[in-house]
């Protein structure tokens, strides 16, 4: 890909990735939150964090079934730390105007409720991703055990949809559309794998 | 010497700056609706058929009302705003904001709320006549949803005591169960909600119903409810989460025992039969410590959860020697 296209497309990444925190910013100073901007501002946060890990999660399949799409990897890094960031925010939105910077508050939080648990474990898992996320860590790890961490996003993406699904209220389908789309993508693995695998074997024989 | 006491606003007579502003709408919506009258065969209906839903939701009607002493004080009202446009009302769809754009399509009146069940006689009482059996007043009241959420409603009604006097209930009546309107037709949103059997069933036990903190309510903010508030009569029971305050109320019964009601049958161990606000007992998923005052900057919504919604002098005789964990 040519380097003018490539720098173009990378700053339409960060400028569409920086929309959701430009617009909370804007709607805070200019009171749009809402009736209840605390929820506002938590639901905006963990939902884009989520369709930044679902965005990710296509790019790996994408690849696979239409070659020419190969330089997608190049924005998979990019589109990571950006849902670090918003899972990050999202965690300090619990922390500071749920929590109230209460550790206790916090800790209860955790081990009482399983959509905290679930929610925590997800950013757990992201974190070790974005601290190898530098081209020394890969170097450092090694490409083979670096892939074999950064599998934990598969792990980051089925809690943040359980942490979804245990906190919205009873006959709220809401997370559905995103539960199906992150299931597909992350069963696409295992299907092009074996489709791989069984085409090798067809031109062996 | 002339002592002049200070004027005593009833809040039906402050027009709440959205209302003013409000008008401008009401009156474009009339004014289109009479086109279409025009425009439509004679016979089409009445004004009101013709006219937009919304804008028959924002024909709000004042309320003749008269101070209570049973009236919160202390507290900065939530603007009416936010008080009809963030609701829970699942059979108009579980977003907080569906109630206020479907609930136009409830027909209001003719509205009447049968009794039956441990009474004297069976009776049908017409929603105009409960309008003036006693005089309607003003009571704000703080308003906490299982949520954590909570506002501060200044809402329109009397005692619900009033009403039930008026029933003539046998001794044998130790329960009252409220039944809210239900039509698949007209509330069609409720059939996508999953696990929950409609209509709508509330319940106290008689001697909650009777605390004159229960309201039986007609109106908020000096009008007449909005159908998304639970319009045309609904009852308000402040010292417990809002799902025990049923709206849009078709029947009354009197019963013997502990009648069933939806929450509590849809998830027993989340939602109590007694549902008192309690900050000591949490309430699957949330904690209920503390709540989220609806209507201000995010820096400022948080605030502790009181007992009983801080209502415990009032009430709470009512639950003495009982352990409200376990009649949670």
């Amino acid at each position: 890909m040519n380097r003018t296209v490539l720098i173009a497309l990378k700053t339409l990444t960060w400028v569409a990735c920086l929309v959701p925190l430009t617009w909370l910013i804007w709607s805070a100073a200019f009171n749009h939150l809402g009736p209840d901007p605390t929820a506002t501002i938590t639901f905006a946060t963990g939902r884009t964090t989520l369709r930044l890990l679902t965005i990710m999660l296509a790019i790996t399949p994408l690849r696979r079934l239409i070659p020419r799409l190969g330089w997608l990897i190049k924005f998979r890094r990019l589109l990571g730390l950006f849902a670090f960031f918003y899972a990050s925010l999202h965690l300090f939105t619990w922390i500071a105007l749920y929590a109230g910077f209460d550790l206790n508050a916090m800790a209860e939080d955790v081990l009482k409720r399983r959509y905290i648990t679930a929610g925590m474990a997800a950013w757990l898992a992201l974190l070790p991703l974005a601290a190898t996320s530098t081209n020394w860590a890969i170097r450092k790890l090694g490409g083979k055990r670096w892939n074999r961490l950064h599998r934990l996003v598969y792990v980051a993406a089925v809690f943040g949809v359980i942490h979804y699904w245990w906190q919205v209220k009873t006959g709220v389908l809401t997370p559905l559309t995103i539960t199906i789309v992150i299931a597909i993508l992350l069963l696409a693995r295992p299907v092009l794998a074996w489709t791989k695998r069984r085409r090798l074997r067809t031109v062996t024989a | 010497m002339l002592i002049r006491k200070p004027s005593d606003f009833r809040s039906s007579e402050i027009t709440p700056r959205d209302e003013y502003m409000n008008r401008r709408r009401f009156l474009r919506g009339a004014a289109s609706g009479a086109l279409a009258l025009g425009a439509a065969a004679l016979g089409a209906g009445s004004l009101a058929e013709v006219i937009s839903p919304s804008a028959r939701v924002l024909a709000a009607t004042k309320l003749q009302t008269v101070h209570s002493p049973l009236t919160t004080t202390g507290e900065e009202l939530t603007p009416y705003k936010d008080i009809t446009t963030y609701n829970n009302y699942y059979e108009f769809g579980v977003e907080k904001d569906q109630p206020s754009q479907n609930a136009g399509v409830l027909p209001t009146r003719p509205w009447a709320i049968e009794v039956e069940g441990e009474v004297k006689k069976r009776r049908t009482f017409d929603i105009d006549d409960l309008l003036k059996l006693r005089p309607l007043e003003d009571r704000v009241y703080r308003h906490r949803c299982v949520e954590a959420w909570s506002m501060v409603v200044p809402w329109v009604g009397y005692s619900l005591s009033e009403f039930i006097k008026e029933c003539e209930p046998l001794s044998s009546a130790k329960y009252v169960q409220f039944i809210s309107y239900y039509d698949k037709h007209v509330e069609k949103w409720a059939r996508d909600v999953v696990g929950i059997y409609w209509p709508y069933s509330e319940g106290l036990r008689m001697d909650e119903a009777m605390n004159p903190l229960t309201l039986f309510t007609f109106g908020l903010y000096g009008e007449v409810l909005p159908n998304q508030n639970g319009a045309p009569v609904r009852v308000v029971v402040p010292w417990k989460y809002g799902y025990k305050s049923a709206k849009s109320i078709v029947k009354v019964r009197f019963v013997k025992s502990q009648p069933p009601t939806t929450w509590n049958d849809q998830a027993p161990q989340a939602y109590g039969f007694y549902s008192n606000i309690n900050p000591d007992v949490d309430t699957v998923p949330w904690s209920q410590k503390t709540e989220r005052r609806i209507g201000l900057p995010f820096y400022a919504q948080r605030r502790t959860t009181l007992l009983f919604n801080g209502y415990g002098e009032q009430v709470a005789y009512l639950y003495k020697g009982m352990n409200l964990r376990k009649y949670y």
